[in-house]
């Protein structure tokens, strides 16, 4: 086995990966849940959930909890038990799926001796795997809303099928813009292609040169992931809860997983993207040097905030998860501060989910402002504004491309 | 053996066993979902001979695309389980062993005509984006525009009929 081992390191990397890679994503799906409540509450006025333990932190386990042990119905009346079973599995199944190519730092790091990079696989066409894995993610919402036999299920999975084709073609052509200044499909080449100042100040971003381009993808994005305002595949007021009215228990936790880790998706394509992914927006300079401590910063803040609001907590457990939080937080700070490799390690991913949760931040305010869309309003959107727009940004950009090249 | 060939028979034997269940199910759905089984099993088998942007087009294109509307239509429709009827007669005394005769055509026609066992080596496959454009866009873009111009008719038209007045 040992010996199996050292001949295939790069297999055993890759397992390690993907266990690490899925439990961040679903503990950020998780926990996406208590930062959206928590969110659109003070938006609103309210306070969220704060019952279950400190600022409401252990909601979603006592959500997760509930879900688990609540009893798991399939109706009588199922057009076929292995479509409406399959359904939820394909949702949650594909839209973890596209993380396997997100590239989260720069180059290999070492560990244990051996190299590795900070991605689970670098492939040629990552883009496109990306976008074949969310083409696939209409079948769940179809077959769902098919196989329950039902009306409101029946009606949520054709509205969904039908927007989300159309705003996949409005996706598919913003991105090319890009593709043209990048001249690849892979991630990580088109990170690398984001590297440098225009002046020595502002990043060479995609979103400057593109911001037409990013616009329309993030408004598809928002499409694709049946978000507010675009949420009409469950539309509650008129079709009850859509596509998963006849899901219950674990089966319609499986779609709610699946709409959150297809937003986190969605957020870090779009930061790598048009964000310049891993990179930092500092110039890699002598006097932008401090930067690269701002991890530690960020860390300690945090530790030192959690410390301070623990006081204020009554119960003793709850005073007892906050100092422990904020503890921990200043210990990464520390070991950040004091280990250079792991500092180094960390700058990477710390730009990415930071752009990513400005990102994720933009979904939760948009669904806290914004009203639903009519759905003839949707199609009208969609068909007659972002896709000529898209297409011409594409003109445009090859127009500037081929010019350039002379 | 090696993981290429393990992955060759595990994805070929796949989608000819989505084949085989498209026409043997009874239900539209079920067969709509072997055909998707088919067509990601044939984009695996793209992949493992160094066609990745095949592999991908296939999956978005295919999969993604067009058995989308075919899902959806057979979902409009409502369209039940079909009747499962025995084979006539002249089917089973013309049919099949003209069937069999064609697939024996076939197979020794191909046997003939690239008699080796290897015949596409991974790596000089022009499966890659950079070769797929340069040729759409040079060799073949005659073929390719009269193409797109062939699409844009089919689109008018569908469009020409759904809206009797414009």
């Amino acid at each position: 086995m040992t010996d199996w081992i050292a001949r295939h390191p790069d297999l055993v990397f890759a397992a390690i990966k993907v266990v690490i890679c899925l439990f961040l994503l679903l503990t950020a799906v998780a926990y996406m849940t208590w930062v959206e409540r928590k969110l659109i509450a003070h938006i609103q006025s309210r306070w969220g959930p704060h019952r279950v333990g400190p600022h409401g932190l252990l909601q979603p386990l006592a959500d997760g909890l509930k879900n688990l042990f609540k009893e798991d119905i399939i109706p009588a009346g199922v057009t076929s038990r292995f479509v409406y079973l399959l359904a939820p599995f394909l949702a949650v199944s594909l839209s973890l799926l596209a993380v396997a190519v997100i590239p989260f730092g720069p180059e290999p790091v070492e560990v244990w001796g051996a190299r590795t990079g900070l991605y689970i696989a670098d492939i040629n066409i990552g883009l496109l795997f990306v976008l074949a894995v969310t083409s696939l993610g209409v079948y769940s919402i179809a077959l769902a809303g098919w196989s329950s036999n039902s009306k409101y299920p029946l009606l949520g999975g054709l509205r969904s099928s039908a927007q989300m084709v159309s705003y996949e073609i409005a996706l598919t052509l913003s991105v090319i813009g890009v593709l043209l200044l990048a001249g690849t499909l892979s991630l990580r080449e088109i990170v690398l292609a984001q590297t440098g100042h225009w002046g020595g100040m502002v990043p060479r971003w995609y979103i400057f040169p593109q911001f037409i381009a990013f616009l329309c993808f993030f408004i598809s994005g928002v499409a694709e992931t049946s978000r507010a305002p675009f949420d009409l595949p469950e539309a509650e007021t008129e079709l009850v809860a859509g596509f998963h009215t006849e899901y219950s228990s674990m089966k319609f936790v499986m779609f709610f997983m699946a709409e959150y880790s297809h937003m986190i998706v969605t957020s870090l394509v779009a930061s790598l993207l048009f964000l310049g992914g891993w990179l930092s927006p500092f110039p890699a300079t002598e006097f932008w040097g401090w930067t690269r401590y701002l991890p530690v910063a960020l860390a300690g803040a945090l530790g030192a905030v959690l410390l301070v609001d623990a006081v204020r907590h009554r119960p003793l457990w709850h005073r007892f998860i906050m100092s422990v939080l904020g503890l921990g937080c200043l210990g990464v700070a520390a070991l950040l501060a004091t280990q250079e490799t792991l500092l180094a390690v960390v700058q990477g991913p710390f730009w990415l989910l930071g752009k990513t949760a400005v990102f994720l931040f933009i979904f939760i305010w948009t669904r806290a402002t914004l009203p639903r869309f009519r759905y003839d309003q949707l199609m009208a959107f969609g068909w007659k504004f972002l896709v000529p727009l898209a297409v011409l940004n594409i003109v445009v950009t090859s127009f500037l491309v081929a010019w350039r090249a002379g | 053996m090696a993981a290429s060939t393990i992955l060759f028979f595990l994805f070929g034997g796949l989608a000819v066993l989505g084949a085989l269940s498209l026409i043997l199910q009874r239900h539209p759905i079920h067969s709509a979902l072997s055909l998707i089984l088919v067509m990601a099993s044939l984009a695996v088998l793209y992949l493992l001979l160094g066609a990745e942007f095949i592999a991908a087009i296939q999956v978005i294109v295919y999969a993604g695309a067009i058995m989308v509307l075919f899902v959806m239509v057979i979902m409009l429709l409502n369209a039940g389980e079909e009747e499962r009827t025995s084979l006539s007669r002249t089917a089973r005394v013309v049919g099949l062993p003209v069937a069999g005769l064609l697939l024996a055509e076939v197979c020794y026609l191909l046997y003939r005509a690239w008699p080796a066992d290897t015949v596409v080596e991974a790596d000089r496959f022009l499966g890659r984006t950079g070769p797929i454009g340069r040729l759409l866009f040079t060799d073949f873009v005659l073929p390719f525009e009269l193409t797109s111009v062939l699409i844009l008719i089919a689109v008018l038209g569908a469009v020409v009929l759904a809206k009797k007045e414009l």
